[in-house]
């Protein structure tokens, strides 16, 4: 039986991310799903057990009302006892980051993170080298197996349920005192840009090389009547503000046009702008994984091409509107 | 406060990477340099002495405040250290060993762990991940295996009462935060951007020729890849899912393709 262990936002709803890792336990194929949640209200309780599940294992205790990462892996240690799982598997989560290596190597076991496909049973692949190459590997026979796939990997649009809702269990876990205080969940005051709405994006990334050629990129955003934004590095180095960061980490947007400038697309910028209707990529390696989601593509150095495509767009009248 | 920053050297950014024959391993003839993350957890850890030192807050009778670098690898991996003393690290720790590349989360852990008993610090930092494995594992289990809270993804540090508690601010996803508080010894794993990465002064260089370094071995702490957990069955180059149109021709072309194109998606 393979446990996907579900997360919920602040907010109590079922993270999106958790259903598409029931929808990996089912592409396993290796028999029942079962799923934990880590106390949750009805509503988390009712979106989990309307999955193709065998069984909710729904975790209690005063403690789990917000998230630290001893109180969870004590909690799950106590459900994967009962459930006696064959496999733990869950959302590449921040969340997920920060406690999964913890149960794995408290089961005794060792965690594959960020899968994003499997080969067989026994083997998942996931990216090595910044996504330059893939990976096919295995656990070391005869140990606890935990596994978080990648945010956007498995699609959790085939998870059907008929008839009733999946049985739950209570589990009454015991966990310590936790160790860590957590603080309140915040936003920084100064999140002045809303990217969100924006019909036309110009982003930047390291490849722009130096904060004096952001000019060059805003020229080409003032032709483009676009919005300037950033993968994560530029705006680290405070070359433009976090507000105009796009990814996991920062804003989630979903443009019209999409052009990305010496950005190497990588995931964590991607899941934040992969919406975006027409991704437009210019980037001088023609291998960068940022060409695969680009409708358009063109392979070259941006110091060229982007002062020659301001000049076209600014000599070039306009399509006639349709 | 004491603390120790794990680093990894890894292959350049702009390096190519080529499987071995084995299909196991990336060929190694390629410049390597610190993991971005770890360069920032280095940086913490200089900001962190700095204002202890500036603000007196050293406690009185206390042992100075200190920065140990420890890096597990090769015998190439020596260079991330010397880089790291000239930034300011006081002394380094080098688990050499040629193995090194093959060893998984758990085993580097490992080897971390036994290479630092009877020591005692305050505050472990590592990088969040590394840009070669991916596989952000290696602070959260050195935690387990140390019996310490531990807390990944940090933007800040505060110390709290002495050198007794820590103040961390976690970064979540869509631009949220969260500060969270544990006793020392904690780790943590600290994200890029953490503060500006200082360069080595000339000084820096020159000083860190006299600094202790120390030398271990994987075979001295019993550290072998037969300790590893997961196993790389096969590494290869993915599959290029479909992309859409590539424009091509000089750059004066291809700009003017695009503009049309762009044109077309956003009529004025
Ligand atoms: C927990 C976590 C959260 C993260 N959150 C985010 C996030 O929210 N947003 C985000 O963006 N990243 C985020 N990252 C970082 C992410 O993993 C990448 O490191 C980052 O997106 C890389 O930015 P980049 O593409 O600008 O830089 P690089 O990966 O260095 O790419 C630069 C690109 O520029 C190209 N280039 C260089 N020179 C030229 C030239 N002259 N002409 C044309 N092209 C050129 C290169 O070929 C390369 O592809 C996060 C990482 C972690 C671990």
């Amino acid at each position: 039986m393979i446990l996907v262990v579900a997360e919920t936002h602040a907010s109590g709803e079922v993270n999106p991310a958790s259903l598409e890792a029931i929808a990996a336990a089912q592409q396993l194929g290796t028999g029942a799903v079962c799923a934990a949640l880590l106390g949750g209200d009805a509503s988390a309780v009712a979106a989990l057990t309307a999955c193709p599940i065998e069984r909710l294992y729904h975790g209690q205790h005063p403690s789990l009302a917000t998230y630290s990462p001893d109180v969870w892996v004590q909690a799950l240690v106590q459900i994967y006892e009962q459930a006696q799982p064959t496999l733990v598997l869950l959302a590449h989560t921040y969340q997920a980051r920060d406690f999964a290596p913890q149960l794995a190597t408290r089961l005794g076991g060792a965690l594959i993170s960020d899968v994003t496909g499997v080969k067989s049973p026994a083997i998942f692949i996931r990216p090595m080298y910044q996504g330059k190459l893939a990976a096919e590997v295995s656990f070391r026979p005869d140990i606890p197996g935990v596994v978080t796939v990648q945010i956007g990997a498995f699609n959790r649009a085939s998870l059907r349920r008929d008839g009733a809702p999946a049985p739950v269990t209570m589990v009454n876990v015991t966990p310590d005192a936790p160790r860590i205080e957590a603080g309140e969940i915040f936003t920084e005051a100064k999140q002045a840009i809303d990217l969100s709405h924006a019909p036309v994006i110009v982003a930047v990334g390291r490849g722009i090389k130096d904060p004096k050629n952001l000019d060059m990129a805003r020229q080409l955003a003032a032709a483009m009547g676009a919005e300037l934004a950033a993968s994560r590095p530029i705006c680290d180095s405070g070359w433009l503000p976090m507000d105009r960061q796009v990814g996991s980490s920062g804003q989630t947007v979903a443009p019209k046009l999409y052009l990305a400038v010496g950005i190497s697309g990588a995931i964590q910028h991607l899941v934040g702008m992969r919406g975006s209707r027409t991704v437009v990529a210019i980037n001088k390696d023609p291998d960068a994984p940022i060409f695969e989601i680009a409708d358009y593509g063109v392979v070259g150095d941006l110091f060229e091409v982007v002062p020659a495509l301001i000049a076209a767009l600014q000599a070039s009248p306009g399509a006639p509107p349709d | 406060m004491k603390i120790l920053v794990c680093l990894k050297q890894v292959p350049g950014k702009d390096a190519p990477v080529r499987i071995e024959a084995n299909q196991r391993a990336i060929r190694d003839d390629v410049p390597y340099e610190i993991n971005e993350p770890d360069l920032f957890a280095l940086e913490a850890a200089l900001r962190l002495k700095e204002a202890q030192v500036q603000g007196g807050s050293e406690p009185a009778g206390e042992p100075q405040s200190e920065i140990v670098a420890l890096t597990v690898g090769p015998a190439r991996a020596s260079q991330a250290l010397r880089e790291a003393l000239a930034k300011g690290a006081d002394r380094a720790i080098h688990v050499e060993g040629a193995e090194a590349p093959q060893l998984d989360a758990y085993a580097v852990a490992e080897a971390i762990t036994r290479a630092i008993a009877g020591e005692s610090y305050d505050l472990i930092l590592t990088g969040l991940q590394a840009d070669d494995d991916g596989f952000g594992q290696t602070g959260v289990i050195v935690a387990e295996l140390l019996g310490a809270p531990h807390a990944t993804i940090i933007m800040e540090i505060v110390p709290v009462a002495g050198r007794a508690r820590i103040r961390a601010k976690r970064e979540l996803e869509g631009g949220r935060f969260q500060w969270v508080e544990m006793p020392t010894p904690a780790v943590l794993a600290i994200q890029s951007g953490i503060g500006k990465l200082r360069y080595a002064t000339l000084m820096g260089i020159k000083q860190a020729k006299n600094k202790p370094l120390r030398q271990t071995t994987l075979e001295e702490l019993g550290v072998r890849p037969s300790l590893n957990r997961q196993v790389i069955e096969r590494l290869y180059v993915p599959a290029k899912r479909q992309g859409g149109e590539l424009l091509t021709g000089t750059a004066a072309e291809q700009a003017a393709q695009l503009a049309a194109r762009i044109r077309r998606e956003i009529p004025r």
